[in-house]
């Protein structure tokens, strides 16, 4: 494997790790909305990520970082093509951040509930819009010679995108759902697994849809058919796993497969692209690939020992810190936030 | 509007702002630190209940530091893409080691120290804060090497037109790195210390648990005090090695046209005429630049036509000379805060010596309740010189400032974003001020008294509280 293959690799974990994570805060955050019942239910679910999301979000960071250094011209060309959809991410994860530290700091139900909103569009909005996005870069965005992309609101808006962003969302409520019947105990618990359970037919039209859009608008099936109709087979296997889990109230082993779906979700968003990384509508030729949008040799080389090094601890302490939090929140609990 | 113009000023509005908070994350954590070693050392509960409440305001201001950086780390790629075209292949490098090294780091063991108070053993616990400690040092670390690059780029070759990088080590080590780094980061422990210095006057000057704000500010004056002054040595390091690398910066920084003569002469006050590129009325130091830019009392600073001249040669023609101004106040203005808090270092740190902090002591009180801004004024002052006088470039001698924006993204855009990143960041200092406030004037029993309604009193911690 050449090292730009291998950074391609390791771009799309940070992601996967990112989506896997985050994906079920996003869900938790999204779900303060209609699962909670009362302030108390809001802050067991809030609490049930507390000691996590920060350190999930970590692995966007990363994953934009790494894009960084190996992919300047995927850095590039991305982040300023979505300029617009990455502003409104951005202000989205502040507000989020910052609510989850403030909302718990005065006892008062008109501060509680503007952070409560802040909490969920924050959680909704940027699962929503990397949907949007990952979906774009699949589709194919008008990128021209110089590697400037020049994109009208529809290029990046439309009804393709519009349906990959919504099934990011509703995976990652499935998702954070399933977290919470894993982190928390009685009512709520059971009212969790119940929702996720009934998501899980709207899920899987949504993922149809998606695929069958996918296999009109773009050559990802063409050039990846093999790979990609195998990851559906074991994505449909996970899907009927993940009901009979959620029946039989196996909360730790349906969370599994609902991770199981992003993992492959994302992947196969990667998979598709491989060896591009972002594809131009105007031309073939403009694509940008894991070549003409990467670093030099001897740069990835130093990511590389780098990264190599220090992810094995970075993995290392994050589960230690979910095994130090694997009990269940519980009302009575002190709680945090 | 012109993309450019609206491109830096969100740049550095957005940057002065997430540098508020930075430092004084990084000060604070590192007092928390030493505050909960004391505890797990002495095994005295008032230690304990003071990295508490610290402890709560540190996290209310590391929440703001931390969701501000996320535009830090898509900005290069959003406005800058020109640049991080360019430099990405030497740049991305260490933003991307900082996100793997650092961002993990702090994040993970924040979590794990905010909530492990009942589920870590007691120096398992200490041991997190102090990875905090180190994680927030080490990211510090990493993005200033990247900004070293861009003061004083090396480690990299030119090649298919862009900066590549042959030198990971050459990077690490850069010169400008080590002054620019001891610098920044005891620059912060003195934000931080100050904040508490600042806080526990206040408290003390209410009469409002006078023992525990005492031993705060003990704490605090000491650890303020050898990190304003020892940031001073390291400031003067780093003036040094600004005439070496950056002379335009440092002949910027004293308005100095001319030659400067030997000995050289400091300017204390100058009236700059920068359209005419004289200064109308000047009051100097003899012999005081000469010290500043090599330590002795001879030696003379090259003035900026001269500079001009020979960057005109090197570079092609243009006009290599910042905004001498901003570049000159910015810096003095630094000076004045920094001496300020070294004078208020030292007489705080006198009477805590002489145990005179319980004699009332009004005045000096409120001027260390104020001098919590000093720090924050030196901070900002000292960015805005080293990066206006750093212009037109954004790497020096590689690249201007205006080759570095995205050609794809418009002014409506900019704008847009512009306002939209004022208005959440005057919300969020908003009410970031309001709950500073408000905890500090609850004070530290009350913080223990709200968990007191949260906890179950049949849990160790909680049994202990109602005890």
């Amino acid at each position: 494997m050449s090292l730009n293959e291998l950074w391609f690799v390791l771009v799309a974990v940070l992601f996967i790790g990112f989506f896997f994570l985050e994906g079920f805060d996003f869900g938790v955050g999204m779900s303060t909305r209609f699962l909670a019942k009362n302030d108390m239910e809001r802050r067991v679910l809030i609490n049930s990520i507390g000691p996590f999301w920060d350190a999930n979000e970590v692995w966007l960071l990363t994953a934009g970082g790494a894009m960084f250094a190996a992919f300047p011209n995927w850095y590039a060309t991305m982040f300023s093509g979505y300029y617009t959809p990455f502003v409104v991410l951005l202000l989205a994860l502040i507000a989020r951040g910052v609510a989850f530290e403030f909302r718990g700091k005065v006892e008062n139900g008109k501060w509680k509930g503007t952070w409560d909103v802040a909490i969920f569009l924050g959680s909704l909005l940027p699962p929503f819009l990397l949907g949007v996005v990952f979906s774009g870069l699949l589709k194919g965005l008008p990128i021209d010679g110089d590697m400037e992309m020049k994109a009208g609101l529809f290029d990046m808006v439309n009804i393709y995108t519009v349906v990959g962003g919504i099934t990011v969302v509703v995976l990652c409520l499935v998702h954070g759902l399933m977290f919470t019947s894993l982190r928390t105990t009685g009512a709520l618990r059971d009212r969790a697994r119940k929702l996720a359970h009934k998501l899980l037919i709207p899920l899987a039209a949504l993922f149809v849809i998606f695929a069958v859009m996918t296999y009109f608008q773009t050559d990802v099936f063409e050039v990846r058919g093999l790979p990609l109709g195998l990851m559906a087979v074991v994505g449909l296997v996970c899907f009927l796993l993940a009901g009979m889990f959620m029946s039989k109230q196996k909360d730790g082993w349906a969370f599994g497969m609902t991770g199981a779906l992003i993992v492959l979700s994302i992947s196969g968003v990667f998979v598709g692209l491989f060896p591009r990384v972002m594809v131009s509508s105007i031309s073939d030729a403009f694509s940008l690939t894991i070549h003409n949008a990467a670093s030099g040799h001897y740069s990835l080389k130093v990511m590389t020992i780098v990264a190599l090094t220090l992810l094995p601890f970075v993995l290392g302490y994050q589960i230690w810190s979910y095994f130090v939090f694997h009990k269940r929140v519980h009302e009575k609990e002190h709680l945090e936030y | 509007m012109d993309p450019l113009v609206l491109a830096r000023l969100q740049f550095a509005a957005t940057t002065i702002f997430h540098f508020f908070f930075v430092p004084l994350s990084i000060g604070l954590v590192l007092l928390i630190a030493i505050m909960e070693t004391m505890y797990v050392v002495k095994g005295k509960e008032e230690y304990k209940k003071m990295a508490k409440f610290w402890g709560k305001l540190f996290l209310i201001n590391f929440a703001v530091g931390v969701v501000t950086g996320i535009i830090q780390e898509f900005q290069f790629g959003m406005n800058w893409s020109d640049y991080s075209r360019f430099v990405g292949d030497v740049f991305g490098a260490p933003l991307a080691v900082e996100a793997l090294f650092a961002f993990f780091m702090e994040s993970t063991f924040i979590g794990l120290w905010i909530f492990g108070w009942d589920r870590l053993s007691k120096k398992v616990h200490m041991i997190c804060i102090w990875l905090v400690a180190l994680g927030t040092t080490m990211s510090a670390f990493w993005i200033l090497a990247a900004n070293s690059f861009m003061q004083r780029p090396v480690g990299f070759e030119i090649n298919n037109g862009r900066a590549e990088m042959n030198d990971f080590f050459a990077l690490i080590g850069n010169g400008q790195l080590w002054v620019e780094f001891p610098h920044t980061v005891l620059g912060a422990f003195a934000t931080g210390a100050f904040m508490i210095t600042g806080i526990s006057a206040y408290k003390m000057l209410r009469k409002q648990d006078v023992q525990f704000f005492k031993k705060s500010f003990t704490i605090a004056v000491i650890v303020g005090l050898i990190a304003s002054f020892s940031t001073a040595l390291f400031g003067h390091q780093q003036a040094q090695y600004l005439v070496e690398t950056q002379p335009m910066k440092m002949a910027a920084s004293e308005g100095l046209w001319g030659e400067s003569g030997d000995p050289a002469p400091w300017t204390v006050y100058a009236h700059i005429d920068s359209e005419n590129e004289k200064n109308n009325f000047e009051i100097k130091i003899p012999y005081l630049l000469s010290f500043l830019s090599y330590s002795s009392f001879s030696g003379e600073v090259k003035g900026m036509h001269q500079l001009q001249t020979e960057y005109e040669e090197a570079y092609g023609p243009g006009d290599y000379i910042p905004p001498v101004r901003t570049t000159f106040w910015s810096f003095r203005i630094m000076i004045v805060a920094g001496c300020l808090m070294i004078a208020f270092g030292l007489y705080g740190a006198y009477l805590a010596w002489r145990k005179k902090l319980e004699q009332p002591n009004k005045f000096f009180y409120r001027c260390m309740l104020w001098g919590i801004s000093l720090p924050f004024i030196a901070n900002t002052a000292g960015w805005v010189m080293t990066e206006f006088g750093r212009q037109p470039w954004t790497v020096f001698g590689l690249m201007q400032t205006k080759d570095s924006i995205s050609p794809s993204v418009t002014s409506g855009q900019l704008l847009f974003s512009l306002i939209a990143y004022c208005l959440i960041y005057t919300a969020l200092a908003i009410v970031m001020v309001y709950l500073f406030v408000k905890t500090i004037k609850k004070g530290p029993n009350a913080v223990a008294d709200s968990d007191d309604h949260s906890s179950d009193p049949f849990s160790k911690e909680g049994y202990h509280h109602v005890s």
